[in-house]
Formats: C-alpha cells, structure tokens, sequence
C-alpha cells in the first residue's frame, strides 16, 4: 500500500477541511466556547453535524451502521480538528470508545453505537489513574456483586467527562495492579449512582474530570468485552486512541507552522520582511521537515494499523512520540517567531500552544513513548 | 492486486534460486560493494555470481526500460522487489554512479544514440563513472566554477580542476562541468562525457580525516574532449551551455541518494544492537538511544512516502532537499550515539577487533554527509525558498 491517501481518501481529506475550515473555525468554536465559559467546552450543535457529515460512526463497522472506515480516514478528520483547534469529543467518542465499543456484544453495541452514530451521544474513556499516563498499572477496583460489578476508585484526565452520557471505565477484577491480566472494561452510564465527577477546565480550554467511584454498582450487561480479558481492548483502544492523538498533532504542528510561516512574509523590521532572515528562515526550515517526518509516521502507524499489522504497536508510539517531538517545536517556534504579540491572547498562536500541551499528555507524552519503544525494541 | 502478488511470489522464488547466502549479509567494508568497470574485480565468486544473474535478468537497474539493460519494472513491481531484497538482506548486485545519477540524467535529458551506448554500459556493469562537479573555489556555489572547454570546432579543449570527485582514481568516465561560455554564468555550462583515459587527465586523492580517501582531486590539461561519438550520440547531455539544468535536475536524484530514502541501514533504529555490544546502556544515554529510534523509525516512513510519491509525482520538486538535510543530521547523531556507546573500544584506529578503525572512521566520514552534494544550510535556503516561499530566500 503506498504511503499516501488514495483517491477516497484524498476527497475525504478535501471535504474535511472544508467543513472544519468554515464550521470547526477558532472564532467560530474554540473561542465562541471559551468566552462563553461553556461548562461543556464544546459545540454540541456541531457534533451533530460531526454526525451528519459521517464522522461520529466512521470507525464502527457497517453492520453496526457505521462507515466502517479505518484509522487513516479518522487521522484525516483528526488533522483537521488540529488544524483548527476545533473541540470536539470525536477521540473520545469516535476513536476511543468506539473503538471499545465494536468489541462488545450486541447488547452493548445495540445500546451505545446507535446515539454515537446519530451525534445524541458523547462518550469518555477513563484510563489514567495519576498526573501521567501509566495504563500498565490499575488500581481502580470492580469486586463482583451479585449478578454484576461493584466499582470503586479514581480515574483522572476523562476528557469531556462531566458532559458524556457514558465512560468506558478500564477497572481492574482480578490479580494485583500492575499485573497484565485482571482488566476488565465497563461502560458506566452517566446517571450511575455512586459516580462524581470533579470537572476541571484545562490549559487549552477543554474539560476534563477527576471521577471518583464509590461502590458504583453495574450491571454485568456493562462489560465489554471479556471479563478479566479486558487488557487486549484496551490495547487496542489505546493504539487507536495515540494514532489519533497524533494525527491530531500532526494538524496542530501544520497549523501553528502556516500561521508562523505567514506572519514572516507579513512583518517588517529593520526595513525588512522578517522572514528574509536567514536566521529564522533555516529554523522555519527546519520545522518544515519535522512536521512532514512526523505526518510520514503517522500515516504509516494508521495503515499498519488498519491493515492489523504486529509492527502498529510500535509504531503507534513512534508517531506519538515524533508527532509531540514535530507539534511542540512548531508551537514554541510559532510564539518566538511571532514575538510580542504571540505572547496576546488575541492571537491564535497561543492557542495552539496550549492545545498542544494538553495534547502531549494524552496517552502518553513523548518521554513515556519514546521508552516504549526501547522497551518494545529489546533495551 | 493479484498480479502484484504474483510477481512477489516469483520474485522472492528468483531471489531464493539465485541471491547466494553470503549476498545475504550486511556490507562489511569497501570490498564488498561491487562497482563494475573496466578495471573491476570480483571479490569471490558469490559477489560474482549475484552480480551475473542481476544483470542478466536486468536487476541491477529493475525500473530501468528492457532496452537500456533493465526489467522494465513498474514502479508498484519496484517496490515490491526492494521489499523483498531488504526481507533477505539481499545487498545491492552494483553500485555505481552510473546508476544513481548520470543514468536519471540520460533517461531524462540523453538521445536515443546516448541511452543505447552509456546506459547499456553502466546497467552492465562496464563502464565506471565518476562525478565532476565541485572545484575548489566553488563549493556551495557551484556556478561560479572555472574549468574551462575552448570550442576547436569539433571538439573542446578543457583545462582546469575538480575536486571532491567521488574514486575519480578508479573512474573509467566522467561526467563533467565544464565551462564553454564565460559571459554567461548559469546559461554558460556544458555536461560533458568524456574517458579518464584521455590525455591530459590526472587524479590525486584526497586524503581525510576518517584516513580513507574516498575522493580525488582530478586535473584536466589541455584534454581533448570530442563533440560527438557518433550517430546521435553527443560528447555532452542536453544542450551546449545549458548543462545547470542538467547539473540541478541531477543534485536532486544525489540529494535522494544521499538521504538514503531508499531505507536501508542508516535509517535504522540502533538502541537494540548497542545494550548488546555494551551489555548495561548508561540511562542517559538510553534515553538518548529512545529519542534517536523514535526519529530514525519515523524517518523510515518518511522515506517510504517520499519514494511513493516521488514515482507516481506526487512530491514536491524540492522535497529531495529535505530529505537529504534530515537523513543526514540523522545519520550523524547515529555515529555520535554509536561512539558513545562503543566506549573506548570505539577509539581504536587499527584494532583486529574493530575491522581496522571501523567504528571512528565511519564515525569520521558521516561528518561529510552534511557537506557533500550540498550542505545542511543550503538544503534549509532552498527548502525556504522554494517550499516554504519565504521573502529574499
């Protein structure tokens, strides 16, 4: 398979930026939200459109009522959340917990795909337990009960939480935290009683919970997937949810760079354009090639990906660690390189700096995958 | 695509009948890459052999036409073979420059008469090409070159000096810039072909600080440089003083092959092999190690796109660029963190053990990838220039 989008991909590609170009804008949604103090922290007049436009089921299989596309065309959509700053809760939702989700059974698929598909819906997924990112490790506890699961515990960083109808919960049912095996994933409705959430706004804008679980009770129909053999979904959860994140990156880097890129050819000192700079142009260069490597790998893990590939693991935490490598220097060359007035909150280059901080710390920043890869290389 | 398909089975059932094991192995030192020529020599009798069935089958050259000495490969078929020769290790039949760089140029710009000739010879491995380019005052500026072809009507007489030229010392041909028109500095260049037997050439190599000599400097005294060899066949490629366009169209396929796009070892992840030869790896430089595959792989990829798009189109023109100033930043701090990691041991000079100073001279030589077929900073002002269309660039 060439490492480049094929002809439905490329039209995709074109109308992705279209409607996320005009309907995702920063005025338009970012901004609109944030002044607004939305306790949301997005649009959901826009996830419906998300749903009209196909997005909100691309990843759930046909039978299902989804598109049943893969993760290329997802990273398509998600370059253009990125490029735009657009919230959304379309990882969460469609990558991440759908991803979830298509491992059910059809009680569950039956339950939760149809009000994702149709934009009624928003789901989370809770995952870390801490500051970082550690899914090796978890404490969070489901004791059996009856018929079903009695959940206690914490999980932090649940990304649009406090507005999702239902949380894909990753809690451990057997064997001690760190062991592989034990996991199971359940999908806890929002008006579980037992469930709080402490929502918190993040640097960039968005909202994420601290939830806590006190003796949650859940229904056996809550489990997805196996009982104890919930570690191989949320692997795979976890592999779609970090080729997302990084194609989301990949749209970030592009768009501070174009931004940065612009404002050389339009400010003027010392009689000059800046951007004749010999300085400067070298470091735009340079950022250049970071950002299409990084766009490279990202493509490439979403193909090994979809094509079910032993290699996508790694690459995974290639692109997410390159993406974060190529984002955070078109975001700190961004402010330099606009100087004084990146620094204002009138512009939009800032804003790209704190998306992609919070964007870094999703499934795991650069350090964590860059280990990962050690580890998974043998050293 | 099950066509595709099918030529990957015969493919890898070729490769298997006829890329003997040692062929399989990684190249060790010089001795192992065969370059061809009049003057080559077969290091043993598998490197012959590899060799023979490659050309014979036109493998040395797959994309090239039939008629010029390739498979006629489409570029999908191409790509399935490299997979399959990188899937055994399988090393490459010939290498020369023939192939990378004056090949492109005659497939592109040659006659009908130059591609039966010069493309035959060098996807048969008979004819040895060298490079004449740089001269010693025009390195990143190279149009400023000097050596100078007086026109006698059907021939030149050339004098001057090139250096930097690339085993100048065992070339049997050159192609060369050569100044026919001294008023007109980018409009005033012929690429000229011509023996190194001629009279009036001599080579010095260089010799530098990895203590190899890779490269010569490369004299031309009143050599006698003909217009033509024959039926349409001209002593120079493209025009009579519009040999940049042909000099630039050809620092984009050196620039490729320098990134090493075409995968390979220097692409590669290395911090597994180095906690092998180092036992316990520092956690610094472990992490170092992990910062480094996480781009060398990512790199990887990249060349994997750049080289699809580049066969359907689909590339920026000056893309090349920027990949030649990535893969070779790259490549360096791949030596940096391999030294670091050799300790001591990395140091010795002429030691059995290090096959003769392997790991400091390989060390010392990636330092010129960043110099050689245009430096890091030229490659960002063109990238500047003409990708990212920045102001006075």
């Amino acid at each position: 398979m060439p490492l480049y989008y094929d002809d439905d991909q490329a039209m995709l590609a074109e109308t992705a930026q279209q409607f996320m170009g005009e309907e995702g804008a920063i005025p338009k949604q970012l901004r609109h939200w944030r002044d607004r103090d939305c306790k949301d922290g997005f649009g959901h007049g826009l996830w419906k459109q998300f749903a009209e436009m196909g997005f909100t089921g691309m990843l759930v299989g046909e039978d299902d009522g989804g598109l049943g596309m893969g993760h290329v065309e997802a990273g398509i959509v998600l370059e253009q959340i990125g490029r735009n700053l657009t919230p959304s809760p379309f990882l969460s939702s469609s990558v991440l917990a759908a991803t979830a989700l298509k491992h059910g059974g059809d009680d569950v698929r039956g339950r939760w795909l149809p009000g994702l598909i149709e934009g009624e819906k928003v789901y989370a997924v809770a995952i870390d337990e801490g500051a970082k990112h550690r899914p090796e490790t978890i404490a969070c506890r489901a004791e059996k009960s009856g018929n079903g699961f009695k959940l206690s515990g914490k999980k932090d960083f649940v990304v649009y939480g406090a507005s999702s109808e239902m949380i894909v919960v990753a809690a451990r049912t057997s064997g001690s935290d760190s062991d592989t095996d034990g996991v199971t994933l359940f999908a806890v409705p929002q008006d579980a009683s037992g469930m709080s959430h402490d929502s918190v706004r993040l640097v960039d804008s968005s909202m994420a919970s601290h939830v806590t679980f006190d003796g949650v009770e859940l229904d056996g129909d809550a489990v997805i997937g196996e009982v104890d053999g919930g570690r191989e979904v949320l692997n795979a959860m976890l592999m779609a949810g970090r080729v997302g994140a990084a194609a989301e990156g990949v749209g970030v880097a592009q768009g501070a760079m174009d931004m940065t890129v612009d404002y050389l050819k339009q400010r003027k000192q010392f009689g000059k354009l800046i951007g004749e700079f010999q300085a400067l142009q070298h470091r735009a260069a340079h950022l250049y090639s970071e950002v299409e490597i990084a766009r490279a790998v990202t493509i490439k893990a979403a193909q090994l990906l979809d094509g079910g590939s032993e290699k996508a693991d790694l690459m995974a935490s290639v692109a997410k660690a390159k993406v974060a490598k190529a984002a955070g220097l078109a975001v700190k060359e961004g402010v330099q390189m606009h100087g004084g007035i990146g620094m204002t909150d009138e512009y939009d280059i800032g804003l790209y700096m704190k998306r992609d901080r919070a964007l870094q710390e999703f499934l795991g920043d650069q350090y964590y995958h860059a280990g990962r890869v050690a580890e998974m290389s043998g050293y | 695509m099950p066509d595709l398909e099918s030529f990957r089975a015969e493919t890898r059932e070729w490769l298997e009948a006829n890329c003997p094991p040692e062929m399989r192995k990684p190249v060790k030192d010089e001795g192992d890459i065969y370059w061809g020529g009049r003057n080559a020599t077969f290091k043993n009798d598998a490197q012959k052999a590899w060799f023979e069935a490659c050309r014979d089958k036109g493998y040395t050259v797959p994309e090239w036409p039939k008629e010029y000495g390739g498979a006629g490969l489409s570029p999908a078929e191409g790509k399935v073979l490299r997979q399959e020769m990188a899937k055994i290790g399988a090393r490459p039949p010939l290498s020369s420059f023939g192939i990378w760089m004056l090949g492109p140029a005659l497939l592109h710009f040659g006659t009908e008469g130059q591609k039966q000739r010069f493309l035959n010879e060098i996807a048969r491995g008979e004819i040895r090409w060298c490079q004449g380019y740089s001269e010693p005052g025009s390195g990143s500026d190279l149009v400023s070159m000097q050596t100078f072809g007086e026109d006698m009507g059907d021939h030149w007489v050339v004098n001057g000096q090139k250096i930097w030229t690339s085993y100048a010392d065992e070339a049997d041909w050159i192609f060369c810039l050569v100044r026919t028109d001294k008023q007109n500095k980018y409009q005033g260049i012929t690429f000229m072909l011509f023996d190194m037997a001629a009279g009036g050439v001599t080579t010095k190599p260089i010799k530098l600080i990895s203590g190899n000599s890779p490269f010569c400097e490369t004299f031309f005294d009143d050599v006698s440089v003909p217009k033509s060899y024959g039926e349409d066949c001209p002593g120079y490629v493209g025009e009579i003083n519009r040999g940049w366009d042909v000099a630039k169209y050809l620092l984009g396929h050196e620039r490729e092959m320098i990134s090493g796009a075409g995968g390979g070892d220097r692409t590669a992840a290395i911090g597994a092999a180095m906690k092998r030869n180092a036992g316990e790896l520092d956690p610094v430089l472990r992490a170092e190690l992990a910062q480094f595959d996480v781009d060398a792989l990512a790199y990887t990829a990249m060349g994997e796109k750049f080289l699809d798009e580049l066969k359907v189109g689909k590339a920026h023109p000056a893309q090349p660029n920027m990949m030649k100033y990535a893969g070779t930043e790259l490549n360096k701090r791949r030596h940096e963190l391999m030294m670091a990691a050799g300790g001591s041991r990395a140091l010795e000079w002429e030691s059995e053990e290090t096959g003769g100073g392997k790991p400091s001279r390989n060390w010392l030589r990636t330092k010129a990838n960043s110099i050689e077929g245009g430096t890091s900073e030229v490659m960002l002002n063109v990238i500047s220039k003409r990708i990212l269309d920045l102001p006075g660039a």
